[in-house]
């Protein structure tokens, strides 16, 4: 098994036709099982045509119905993005994945209080990954996103990460040692976004193929001091974590929009001393990641 | 992007907030002629610069003739100011907010800013206005009064009565507060703010609401649709190297270490610099090359690190994907012929097309110095710099 996506997926591409989702679209396609998986395209200026052999529809939920679709990957430049991502919770989708970068937060901010008010209505939920993030992959199955597929392995390790080449980094390290992944996952940098840590932490705790997870965050929010507490109660598989920014300085953001140190708590300090508190084998060397978790087999 | 404050006043103006009035201007000479256009016999004189904490750094004072606006105003204009947020080298005043001095009777905070946890806009309002704020909420945290508006909804009145009354507001002023906190909502969302922030928002002795200061972040995301957010950009009060490196499409920060440092992707960059710290060293610099590096875009990265004088060393990290490591190499061996690098350089290259990149380095003829772990990379740097 793995988290959220494997082998049998079915997904639509939203913005495929524009130049990134081109680009992606085919090595996505390339990768693994993605020729079967990769099953729709949306742009409703082209509806009927062929883009790699994948048929494109005028909407999302037209190439779910005549697909049978659940999860959608969104290529859309930012001014639309937000719109893509509605349209694939209002086609009761399953999973969104939301790899532009640079959405305006306004839009994050109603986009998620939509998809909110709809599940408190008893709508369906649709989860959201990202936006900003490279996308999810299980090795040898089905690869959703921008990374790099080759660097991956099939495995039992989860890796769970906000930063794209910081996901790499730990996965290239894995495979180094010799440990497969299970599924790895960027949630992405941006302030307001879907699923979190603690959503990933917990899809992996219940994953009966993954057996220990490599846990990356960055200075900004609480979201990793959030997983921290509730893997502290719940967890049953061992964790190596590591904070980006311990030399950032406060009121600059590093890149990420997320990436910014408010208060005292969000410091990378502050978040290793959480994660070491509730049980996480925490480093503050990046390189020895993957044999930190190895030991802890 | 942040702006002034003469210019974060005009925009809570518009959206019906009251501000005292207030003049902005270049010279000497035009201060004066400010502060009689105001009238009245008592005028404040706010030195303009992005940075916080300019009445402690001596950037805001009080005149109370004529004479005095124009010594005031001599001072200031041109004076390198040194506040907490502007760092040792201070900050030179260019700008100057004459403004009509105020009946103050209590000083308030009032900030809204975007709230991840709950994802959506947090208000705060406290009764301690004046200082700073970040005290306020680290000693007494019941001191500051918070509401979560669904951005869905806006702000209600019920929510801005909650405030009004939870910061402790002049009884009289309340109903005034209230209209100002719905209207900083209001703007808030309009403007794709980030921050907006009054500090302090006061009562007059006739009970009127009035914003003293104001001071506004907005989300660089959203520039593209508020053209008279970005027409009050002042490049003046920005990191030179900054912003030469974002016409490269490069995300920069010059810090105070002597490494400089070249890595795609943000989570990786502050990883790396984490890495030269734990060895013993500190990064002059945070530098995202992106996604998609051409050899134009890595040499004008090296241009703009090599800038600073205080680099003696470089470290580059790659974890090529998409990106692909000999597009790099090329780059980079392109980019140290073009500056004619003169400090140590180490290049530590992973993933797609890693042994054609080592290659190309190696074959350049260049002492680069090659790493395979980021560990090691920085063990390589510092001691290379020592």
């Amino acid at each position: 098994m793995s988290i959220f996506i494997n082998k049998d997926t079915k997904i639509i591409t939203q913005g495929i036709t524009g130049k990134t989702g081109q680009f992606h679209t085919e090595k996505c396609i390339e990768y693994a099982n993605g020729k079967n998986c990769f099953v729709a395209g949306v742009n409703p200026k082209k509806a009927g045509e062929k883009i790699f052999d994948v048929p494109i529809f005028g909407s999302v939920k037209e190439a779910a119905a005549q697909t049978g679709a659940t999860v959608s990957v969104i290529y859309v430049p930012p001014p639309g993005a937000a719109a893509a991502i509605w349209e694939a919770v209002e086609a009761d989708l399953d999973l969104a994945i939301c790899i532009t970068e640079g959405i305006p937060v306004r839009d994050m901010l109603m986009v998620r209080n939509k998809m909110k008010e709809k599940e408190a209505k008893g709508g369906k939920k649709t989860l959201l990954l990202g936006p900003n993030c490279p996308g999810l992959i299980t090795p040898d199955e089905v690869k959703i996103g921008i990374m790099p597929g080759h660097i991956h392995k099939k495995g039992r390790i989860g890796v769970v990460s906000r930063s794209g080449t910081l996901t790499y980094e730990a996965v290239g390290q894995l495979t180094e040692l010799g440990l497969g992944q299970s599924s790895a996952v960027g949630i992405g940098g941006d302030p307001i976004n879907g699923l979190k840590h603690i959503d990933v932490m917990k899809a992996f705790n219940d994953d009966p193929d993954t057996d220990a997870v490599i846990m990356i965050g960055e200075i900004g929010g609480p979201d990793e001091a959030e997983a921290a507490m509730w893997c502290k109660a719940n967890m049953k598989k061992p964790i190596v974590g590591f904070i980006a920014g311990v030399t950032a300085p406060a009121g600059k953001r590093m890149g990420h929009a997320g990436a910014l140190i408010s208060g005292g708590a969000d410091t990378a300090d502050a978040k290793l001393a959480i994660m070491e508190e509730c049980g996480f084998t925490v480093t503050r060397n990046p390189s020895e990641m993957a044999k930190l978790l190895k030991a802890l087999l | 992007m942040k702006i002034h404050e003469y210019q974060g006043k005009q925009i809570l103006k518009k959206f019906g907030v009251t501000v005292p009035r207030g003049i902005h201007c270049t010279t000497v000479d035009d201060a004066v002629k400010a502060a009689e256009t105001l009238g009245g016999s008592v005028w404040v004189v706010k030195a303009q610069i992005h940075a916080g904490g300019r009445g402690k750094g001596g950037g805001v004072k009080v005149a109370t003739s004529l004479e005095k606006v124009r010594e005031y105003a001599g001072q200031i204009l041109g004076m390198q100011l040194i506040t907490h947020q502007t760092g040792p080298q201070g900050q030179k005043v260019r700008h100057l907010l004459i403004e009509e001095g105020a009946d103050i009777k209590h000083e308030y905070y009032v900030a809204a800013l975007t709230d991840r946890a709950t994802q959506s806009v947090a208000i705060m309002a406290s009764y301690e206005g004046g200082m700073d704020i970040e005290e306020v909420a680290h000693k007494t945290p019941e001191k500051i009064v918070k509401v979560f508006v669904n951005p869905l909804v806006g702000l209600t009145d019920e929510q801005a009565l909650t405030l009004a009354k939870g910061m402790g507001m002049n009884e009289a002023s309340i109903p005034q507060c209230v209209e100002t906190l719905k209207n900083l909502y209001t703007c808030y969302m309009e403007t794709d703010a980030s921050l907006a922030e009054i500090n302090p928002l006061i009562h007059e002795g006739d009970g009127t609401v009035k914003a003293l200061d104001a001071k506004f972040n907005f989300d660089s995301n959203a520039l593209y649709r508020q053209e008279e957010i970005v027409a009050m950009r002042d490049l003046d009060e920005e990191d030179a190297d900054e912003i030469e490196a974002s016409k490269f499409d490069l995300a920069y920060i010059s810090l105070d270490g002597n490494i400089g440092c070249l890595v795609n992707g943000a989570g990786l960059a502050m990883a790396t610099m984490d890495t030269i710290k734990l060895f013993g060293a500190e990064p002059a610099n945070f530098l995202d090359v992106g996604g998609g590096a051409t050899t134009e875009k890595v040499t004008e990265a090296f241009k703009i690190m090599l800038k600073n004088p205080k680099v003696k060393g470089i470290l580059v990290n790659i974890f090529g994907g998409i990106m692909r490591c000999d597009t790099i190499a090329t780059g980079v061996v392109a980019a140290a012929k073009e500056t004619h690098l003169s400090v140590p350089l180490v290049v530590r290259m992973k993933g797609t097309n890693e042994d054609l990149g080592k290659q190309i380095l190696k074959d350049s003829g260049l002492p680069i110095i090659s790493a395979d772990s980021m560990a090691e990379a920085a063990t390589k740097i510092v001691a290379a710099v020592k």
